[in-house]
């Protein structure tokens, strides 16, 4: 029997893979892709969620996270491509123009 | 063990794999296709969850659009792959205190997390409710709740993909963009 703790579980897991792959990894992109994961994490819950309690609301919600990450990635990448022209690496610790 | 089990832990192994292995990856390319099938997989969760609407959403929005955007830029800028020696040099949490610092702490986490995951499962298990699925499932009334209740909402969204899209047109652009 599969409850509502299981899809809360998977999505725990997700969203830690997520934040792990933030802190580990030295690459913008991948940084970007962590972000996408602990999203749907998120999304996932709200999905079990509202199935759980019978409300469309979470599937109303998914919709509209769908559409910031939509707008996240095409302003991300397009600073991507803008860091990449300045100093040919993709790497955060090259990128310190702002760091006191 | 139910049809429905199999398919859901098919699933998310599927997804907690494929993301371990983006994570695990030196190569960009390899990580934004390994993201598609994480992707993949939950839009098979989100089926079982009766949520063909955000299954497909998932499907045509995220692995259609949102990856291959990525896809588009890692192959454009020609990456290069992480340098595990760059890695080793310059990584914050490769410094000695910081290490250990942060082991403390994962440890603290994981203890708290399987406690926390224990103390859950021996309670009463909140099952997955039976009732009335079908109005759950309907894309009717989920574009009802979009253009009723989240109508304000829904136009801010187009606001903000307007901005994103002006936002990213100026930001990539070459010449007077960040220069």
């Amino acid at each position: 029997m599969i409850t509502l703790n299981h899809y809360l579980a998977l999505s725990a897991m997700l969203f830690a893979i997520g934040t792990a792959g933030v802190f580990l990894r030295r690459n913008v992109i991948t940084l970007l892709l962590s972000i996408e994961i602990m999203l749907n994490a998120v999304n996932l819950t709200f999905i079990a969620a509202g199935r759980q309690f019978a409300a469309v609301d979470g599937q109303v919600i998914v919709f509209f996270v769908m559409t910031v990450a939509a707008a996240e990635a095409a302003v991300g990448l397009a600073i991507v491509i803008a860091l990449f022209r300045h100093r040919e690496s993709l790497n955060p610790e090259a990128f310190t123009s702002l760091k006191w | 063990m139910a049809f429905d089990a199999v398919l859901f832990y098919l699933f998310a192994a599927l997804a907690v794999g494929a993301s371990l292995l983006v994570i695990g990856q030196r190569n960009p390319v390899y990580s934004v296709l390994l993201l598609i099938a994480s992707f993949a997989a939950l839009a098979g969760l989100y089926v079982l969850l009766d949520a063909p609407f955000a299954a497909v959403t998932q499907m045509i929005v995220y692995a259609g659009a949102i990856m291959v955007l990525f896809l588009f830029v890692v192959m454009l800028l020609n990456v290069p792959r992480e340098d595990a020696a760059e890695w080793d040099r310059s990584h914050p949490l490769n410094r000695p205190g910081a290490m250990r610092f942060g082991a403390v702490l994962a440890g603290l986490l994981l203890l708290e997390l399987s406690w926390a995951v224990w103390h859950v499962s021996t309670r009463q298990p909140m099952a997955l409710s039976e009732t009335s699925p079908g109005s759950v499932a309907s894309v009717a009334a989920i574009g009802r709740s979009i253009f009723t209740d989240y109508a304000f909402p829904f136009e801010a969204t187009s606001v903000l993909i307007l901005v994103a899209m002006v936002g990213a047109v100026i930001l990539a652009r070459r010449g007077q963009g960040l220069e």
